[in-house]
Formats: structure tokens, C-alpha cells, sequence
């Protein structure tokens, strides 16, 4: 079921013109941590836009996702710095150690896996983020106790 | 904060803050830049104030977290004002003992001093810090001086001064001949002269206009962007409040990435700051001049760092590129002129009319002015942020500011310019840093990464790594650089993996040609640099990956082999944990062995040896 009223409180910042669909689809992705495709259908229809134009665009950028995600959002840094200090390697360790490809979520929904083009703390790289929060200087053998701390 | 009505009110606010302040009051500076908060400068700056309460020193040391200090490496960084005193690699523990000695017993605490890796001298005061010597900041000056959160601190170093004067005191012209008189040139890229396009901008009718100010910094390895937005936001405000004023513009943008929530909000929270207190929106200062900025927050895609995507995403469309002309100064944004400038290049701003154009053209070379922010990270000691006049040597800021490579090994390449850079060897380490010498050696200045690669990088795969970062970026509107990137990657691919042909490099050659002529943006147009480069300097190493199916380097993983030295195993089994595969076994308590046909050559184990034990060939 949609939660209209939800939608609703985004959707009243904005004054409705099409350039404010960008902004609409972050503040659900922040919020629902994913873009549900009733919400969309409503957007659509409020800003007067066709449906797939909304879809176009959120399929467009990397930070929108049609799908559920898990609770907590794990990002590794792939930008140059953090690739030259071995930044896929502690790709690789996390996500052997989730059991999820790059771009998927655990089936229990605590994590999703993602990759970044640069977090801009690159003079401690590798460096990766969980939910909010920065890994600096990460080793391979420092991923289970980072992990440890979000598993339920 | 009260709403200032009129620039005698301006004046009068400013004299008032200023005379509360001290100059000689004890200050705990924490840095909370890009580079230290992932070390934990919040807990640091929370300790600070903790302790200092605990000692009843509230109220007589002021403890701001401010912006980057620039040598994140020793970060968290710590300053203390007046004295200058620059303590590096502070923790929370570290933080009784500060308060003790330094904030109540005016002494201070050697071992958290720069100390040279070399000499072992150490240096108290940050002037005496070589990372320092040498630099000259203008962007990054107050940096380590103000709380980015406070406006009145901007205003207290004389912040809105420049505002003050252009509104009141020049006209439009005025401010557009000083601009160009000065030389600067945009900080996002090409190096485009910024007087000239907003001349242009100025000159081309429009019923509406807009400034932009492009905070999207794609480039993976740099962050000098994010350090000023975050570290000093109304000097970016300012400085869109002049071009817009230069330009007729009353409506102006911030386009940020989302990748960097924390510039996002300094940023949001400045223009509000500004708006409140009467320095954004209707009539400023009485002046009749409106103008106002809005924040927009990019998406996660490094094509609309492009101005013409940008200007596309900020429409609220897909951020595909469109062909130019007409360049955005002509039509821009919602079809007007728009001027798009890097944020590098609005920070400079203000500075440039305040100190005046002929100031700003003393530095630097002929044709480049002023200084440049560089981000150094990589294989080099001093990780951080370096502000240097234009024509510095490579040499000079990798090894001087830079302080070499660590582990004594030897310098092997500097990559500028991110993705559409290239990669600068050794003979080159003299080359002065500016736009027209690093075009000639086939990088460019791009945006100011500048990412130190030594003996332990494989060319081949640095090559493989920018042109894959590249085929997930492109928009696929072009063909040329949606299938040249498409074949490129599949060939380094080859090459990295033990497949390599003779007649890849050849093919290569050809498919960048094409690219660069053929694609719509810059993306596909400059694409091939970091291909171009690396075979033009390092073609060994690609012969070696074809002929030998050899990685010099050590770094393209299918063409090693993983062994254990059963004299340094100590049967910890560590690896044994980590190998994804079971590749790894051998009797309790003896040396483990790896067996060739299951290992998948993924290197893991190798970075989970404490003993050194996994060797690589
Ligand atoms: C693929 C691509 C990505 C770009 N990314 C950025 C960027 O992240 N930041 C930036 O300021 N300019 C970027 N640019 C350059 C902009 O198109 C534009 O030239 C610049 O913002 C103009 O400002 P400036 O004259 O002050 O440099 C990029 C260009 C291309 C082709
Ligand atoms: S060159 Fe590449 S990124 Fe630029 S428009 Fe063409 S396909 Fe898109
Ligand atoms: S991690 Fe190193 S020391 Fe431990 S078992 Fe493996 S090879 Fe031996
Ligand atoms: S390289 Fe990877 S697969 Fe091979 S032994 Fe080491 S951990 Fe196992
Ligand atoms: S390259 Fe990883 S943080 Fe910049
Ligand atoms: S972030 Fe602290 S010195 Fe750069």
C-alpha cells in the first residue's frame, strides 16, 4: 500500500514544475531508500510529466534504485587513488564476505553493496562508507570487524 | 544574526564582531576536512570539549572545527592559535595531554610535532612545516581559520568586502575588465579565460540569466572542490554574487554531487546564512541589485560535470550532453545565457578584485595566472592538499611540498587531469605545472588531481582502469565513444589478463584517434589521453603484458603466481580464512601450501599475511 501522506510531505516542498523531478526522486530515494513505482506514477501525474520520462531519468543516474534497499548502504571507493591502493581487492573481501555482487542487496535486507567513483578522502585511500559513516585506510583484515558492527 | 539594511549597517556589524574578538584569545583550530573526518576529528574535537570544560576553560579558548589544513596525511590535525603550534595525528587520548601542557601550561607537547621521516627534525610552528613552505594559498588561506558554519567569522577575515565594493563602487564593465585584466582562467578544466566568457555572457541579449557554479567533481582522485565547499562556502557565494552582478544574472546555482553530503549542507546552510542576514535576495544592501542561489544536488553520474549536462540536469533531464555551439554564455540554462564556472574559479573571485587584477596577474606564468589547488594523493608521504603558484614543478610539489615516495621506492608517474589526463613520467619531473606545458607533455591540468604512482603501479592497468571508469560513465549518446571505449576496455582487457596480440597496440592507436575527432563531448574527446600517454611513455610495459605475459609491477593478478615461502609461514592461517576458493591447506601448525589449480589469483591472501609470507611473481 502507498503511504500517500508520506509522498505528500515531499511532495508540498516543491512547487510542481517539471525541473523539480530530479529533486522529488532524491528526497524518496533518501527516504524510502528506493524509488517505489506507485510514487512514481504519482509524480508523473503531478509534475505533468509523461511516466517515461520519470523512468528514463531514474534509470539514468547511479544513485536511484527501482529496487529495495538494504539497511545499511555500503559503498566502496573505486576512484583512482583508492584502485591504486587496492580499493577492488577490498571490493572483492566485502563482497565475498556479504555473499552479493556489487549492485545487490543481502536477502535478509541488512546491506547493500554499491561502488563509488570517488568519495573525496582520497588522501586515506581505500577508503569506504557505511550508511553514513567513513572507513578510512581499510585493509582486507579489517572488513569482518567493520562488518561485525552493523550485523544485527 | 540581525538583517543588515544598508552597508553603513554592513560596516557598523563588521566593526562590532570585530571588537569582540580577541586576537590574542587562545584557539583549539580541529580540522574537519575531507581527509581528517574519516580519522575521527569529531571524537577529537568532542574531547577537546569535554576536557576543556572539565578544566573550566570554556569561554576563554574558542574550539572551532574548521576546513581542510592540507596535510591530511597527519591528520587529525590540530592548530593552536596564535602560536601556530601544528600538532598532527592527534586522538582523542591524545587531547588531556594538550589541554594540560599546551592550552594551560603554555608548553608544548613534542611528540605530536611534524618530525621530518628523513632528518628527524622536528617543527613546532606550522611555518617551519616544509609541506607549507613553498605554497601560496588564496583558496585554501582561510581554511584553517574560520568555522565554515559561522558567517561572522567569513565577515571577521573580511568576507562581503568585495560585494561591497562591486555593487557600490563598479560597474559591470568595471568588474568584467578587472576579471580579464587578471587572466584567470576556469579551475573545472579546459582552462577557458573567465573574463572573456563572461564578457561574452554579458554581451548576448536575454531576458533572464543565470550563474552556475559547478561543484560536481567527477574526477576520481580529487577533492579540492569539496574542500572548499565545505571548508569555505561563502566565498563561493560571493564570488557568483559578483559574476552575477558582472553578467545580469539574478539567479544563480550550485550544482553538487550527492556523493558529498556534508558540502551539500555547509552549502545550503551558507546561502541561507546570506539570505537572512541580507546579502542574498531582493535589493542587497540597498544597492537595487537582486540576486539569489539555489542548490542543486547532482545524481551520481560524472557526465554532468560536462556544463552542458549539467545545465540538462538541473532541468530536471537525463544529463546527456548537447553539441556547442551555442556554448552555455550564448544559451544555457532554460535556453539563457549562463555562465558556468568550476568552484576554484568563483573562490578566486573575490580576492582577485579585492587585492586588484595586475595583483593576481603578478603570479604565475605568462599565460597561466595565479595559483592552482592541487589534490596530491597516491604513493606519496605528505597525502593532502597543496596551493602553489602556477608553474611550480612537478618536481617541487611531489618532492619538496609532496616530501617524495614512501619506502624509499622511486617515482614512477604523475597522473593529472583525471580521466581525460594522462600519465607524466620521470623525464618531465621539471616540467612547470600549467595549462599549456602539461597539453604539450599530452595530460592536462584538468581539475587538480595529481595522483603519485611509483614502481608498484602497472601503466597497462592504470590505462585499463581509466578507460573502464570511462565505458560505465559515458552517456552512449555517440557511437564513437560508446563503442571505442566499449573496444578499448575489451583490448586492455586482453593485454591485462595474458591475451594480449601485437597488433592491439596499433588498433588502439587507431580507435583513439577516431574517438577524439569523432565523439560529441568531452568525455569521448579526451578519453584516449590516458591510453595515449602510457603507451607513449611506458610502451615496455605493454610489450611485456603482449610478448612476455609479464606485469612488471606486480599488479595485473591473471598473470601472477601466488606461492607461500614455508620459512616465513607461520601456519597463522589467515589466508587459509580469506582464500574465497580453499585454494590454501597444509598440516596444523606447519607451512601451508597454495595449490596452482584452484587458486583464482584474486591476491587476497597476500593482504592478509602479516608475515610476508605470500610471495608474488
Ligand atoms: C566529462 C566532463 C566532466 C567534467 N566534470 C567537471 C567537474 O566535475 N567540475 C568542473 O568544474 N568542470 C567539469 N568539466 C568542465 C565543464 O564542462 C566546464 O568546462 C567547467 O565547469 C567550466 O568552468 P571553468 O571555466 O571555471 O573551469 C567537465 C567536462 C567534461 C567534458
Ligand atoms: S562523447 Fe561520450 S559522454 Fe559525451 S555525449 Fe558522446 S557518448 Fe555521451
Ligand atoms: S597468512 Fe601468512 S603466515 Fe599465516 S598461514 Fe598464511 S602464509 Fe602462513
Ligand atoms: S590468490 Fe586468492 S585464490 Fe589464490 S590462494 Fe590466495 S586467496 Fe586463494
Ligand atoms: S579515490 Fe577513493 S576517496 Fe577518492
Ligand atoms: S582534512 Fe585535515 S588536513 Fe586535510
Amino acid at each position: 500500500m502507498m503511504d500517500v501522506e508520506r509522498l505528500e510531505t515531499i511532495l508540498t516542498q516543491y512547487e510542481g514544475y517539471p525541473q523539480d523531478l530530479i529533486p522529488i526522486l532524491q528526497d524518496i530515494q533518501d527516504q524510502y531508500h528506493y524509488l517505489p513505482k506507485d510514487e512514481l506514477k504519482v509524480v508523473a501525474q503531478r509534475l505533468n510529466v509523461p511516466l517515461t520520462k520519470v523512468y528514463s531519468v531514474a534509470t539514468f543516474y547511479k544513485m536511484f534504485s527501482l529496487v529495495p534497499k538494504g539497511r545499511h548502504e555500503l559503498r566502496v571507493c573505486l576512484g583512482t587513488t583508492c584502485h591504486l591502493k587496492g580499493g577492488q581487492r577490498l571490493l572483492e573481501s566485502v563482497s565475498s564476505h556479504l555473499g552479493i555482487e556489487p549492485g545487490y542487496t543481502t536477502a535478509d535486507m541488512q546491506f547493500s553493496l554499491e561502488t563509488v567513483g570517488c568519495l573525496g578522502s582520497c588522501a586515506q585511500a581505500p577508503v569506504m562508507m557505511v550508511d553514513d559513516k567513513y572507513y578510512a585506510r581499510m585493509t582486507i583484515d579489517k572488513v569482518t570487524k567493520v562488518l561485525k558492527l552493523y550485523k544485527e | 544574526m540581525p538583517k543588515i539594511e544598508s552597508v553603513d549597517h554592513l560596516t557598523e556589524y563588521r566593526r562590532q564582531i570585530r571588537a569582540q574578538r580577541d586576537p590574542k584569545q587562545q584557539q583549539v583550530l580541529v580540522c574537519s576536512g575531507p581527509g581528517c573526518l574519516p580519522l575521527g576529528s569529531t571524537e577529537v574535537a568532542q574531547a577537546f570539549q569535554e576536557e576543556m570544560q572539565a578544566k573550566g576553560l570554556q569561554g576563554k579558548v574558542i574550539l572551532k572545527s574548521t576546513g581542510c589544513h592540507g596535510l591530511c596525511a597527519h591528520g587529525v590535525r590540530v592548530l593552536l592559535r596564535p602560536q601556530e603550534i601544528a600538532y598532527e595525528k592527534v586522538t582523542p587520548e591524545d587531547v588531556p595531554e594538550v589541554v594540560e601542557t599546551s592550552l594551560i601550561g603554555g608548553k608544548v607537547v613534542e611528540r605530536l610535532v611534524y618530525q621530518d621521516p628523513v632528518s628527524g627534525q622536528t617543527a613546532v610552528h606550522k611555518s617551519e612545516v616544509p609541506f607549507y613552505q613553498g605554497q601560496k594559498p588564496l583558496v585554501l588561506r582561510k581554511l584553517d581559520e574560520i568555522d565554515p558554519e559561522s558567517l561572522d567569522d567569513y565577515l571577521v577575515v573580511g568576507g562581503y568586502r568585495t560585494m561591497r565594493k562591486v555593487l557600490f563602487k563598479m560597474s559591470p564593465e568595471e568588474v568584467i575588465d578587472a576579471v580579464e585584466r587578471s587572466g584567470l582562467r576556469g579551475r573545472g578544466g579546459a582552462g577557458f579565460l573567465t573574463g572573456r566568457k563572461w564578457r561574452l555572457c554579458r554581451q548576448v541579449p536575454g531576458e533572464m540569466k543565470f550563474v552556475i557554479c559547478n561543484g560536481d567533481e567527477g574526477d576520481p582522485g580529487a577533492f579540492m572542490d569539496r574542500a572548499v565547499m565545505e571548508g569555505d562556502p561563502h566565498a563561493i557565494i560571493e564570488g557568483m554574487i559578483v559574476g552575477g552582478y558582472a553578467i545580469g544574472a539574478h539567479q544563480g546555482y550550485i550544482y553538487v554531487r550527492h556523493e558529498y553530503p556534508l558540502a551539500v549542507k555547509r552549502l545550503t546552510q551558507a546561502v541561507a546564512q546570506a539570505r537572512e542576514f541580507g546579502l542574498l535576495g531582493n535589493n542587497i544592501l540597498r544597492s537595487g541589485f537582486d540576486f539569489d542561489i539555489k542548490i542543486s544536488q547532482g545524481s551520481g553520474a560524472f557526465v554532468c560535470g560536462e556544463e552542458t549536462a549539467l545545465i540538462a540536469s538541473i532541468e530536471g533531464n537525463i544529463g546527456e550532453p548537447m553539441p556547442r555551439p551555442p556554448y552555455p554564455a550564448q544559451k544555457g540554462l532554460f535556453g539563457m545565457p549562463t555562465v558556468i564556472n568550476n568552484v576554484e574559479t568563483w573562490a578566486n573571485v573575490p580576492e582577485i578584485i579585492n587585492m586588484g587584477a595586475e595583483w593576481f596577474a603578478a603570479l604565475g606564468t605568462e599565460k597561466s595566472k595565479g595559483t592552482k589547488v592541487f589534490s596530491l594523493v597516491g604513493a606519496v608521504n605528505h597525502t593532502g592538499l597543496v596551493e602553489v603558484p602556477m608553474g611550480t614543478t612537478l618536481r617541487q610539489i611531489i618532492f619538496e611540498l609532496g616530501g617524495g615516495i614512501p619506502g624509499g621506492r622511486e617515482f614512477k608517474a604523475v597522473q593529472t587531469g583525471g580521466p581525460s589526463g594522462g600519465c607524466i613520467p620521470k623525464q618531465f619531473l621539471d616540467l612547470p605545472v600549467d595549462y599549456d606545458s602539461l597539453q604539450e607533455v599530452g595530460s592536462i591540468m584538468g581539475s587538480g588531481g595529481m595522483i603519485v604512482m611509483d614502481t608498484t603501479s602497472c601503466m597497462v592497468d592504470v590505462a585499463r582502469y581509466f578507460i573502464s571508469f570511462l565505458f560505465e560513465e559515458s552517456c552512449g549518446k555517440c557511437t564513437p565513444c560508446r563503442e571505442g571505449l566499449r573496444q578499448l576496455l575489451n583490448i586492455l582487457n586482453d593485454i591485462t589478463s595474458g591475451e594480449g596480440k601485437e597488433e592491439h597496440i596499433s588498433l588502439m592507436e587507431e580507435i583513439c584517434t577516431t574517438m577524439a575527432s569523432a565523439s560529441l563531448c568531452g568525455l569521448g574527446q579526451s578519453a584516449a589521453n590516458p591510453v595515449l600517454t602510457t603507451l607513449k611513455y611506458f610502451r615496455a610495459e605493454y610489450e611485456a603484458h603482449i610478448r612476455d605475459k609479464k606485469c612488471p609491477a606486480l599488479v595485473c593478478r591473471p598473470l601472477l603466481t601466488y606461492t607461500i615461502d614455508p620459512e616465513a609461514c607461520t601456519a597463522c592461517l589467515a589466508c587459509v580464512r580469506e582464500c574465497p576458493v580453499g585454494a590454501i591447506s597444509g598440516p596444523k601448525k606447519e607451512a601451508q601450501r597454495i595449490d596452482q589449480d584452484i587458486c583464482i589469483k584474486c591476491g587476497r591472501c597476500h593482504d592478509v599475511c602479516q608475515f610476508e609470507a605470500i610471495k608474488v611473481e
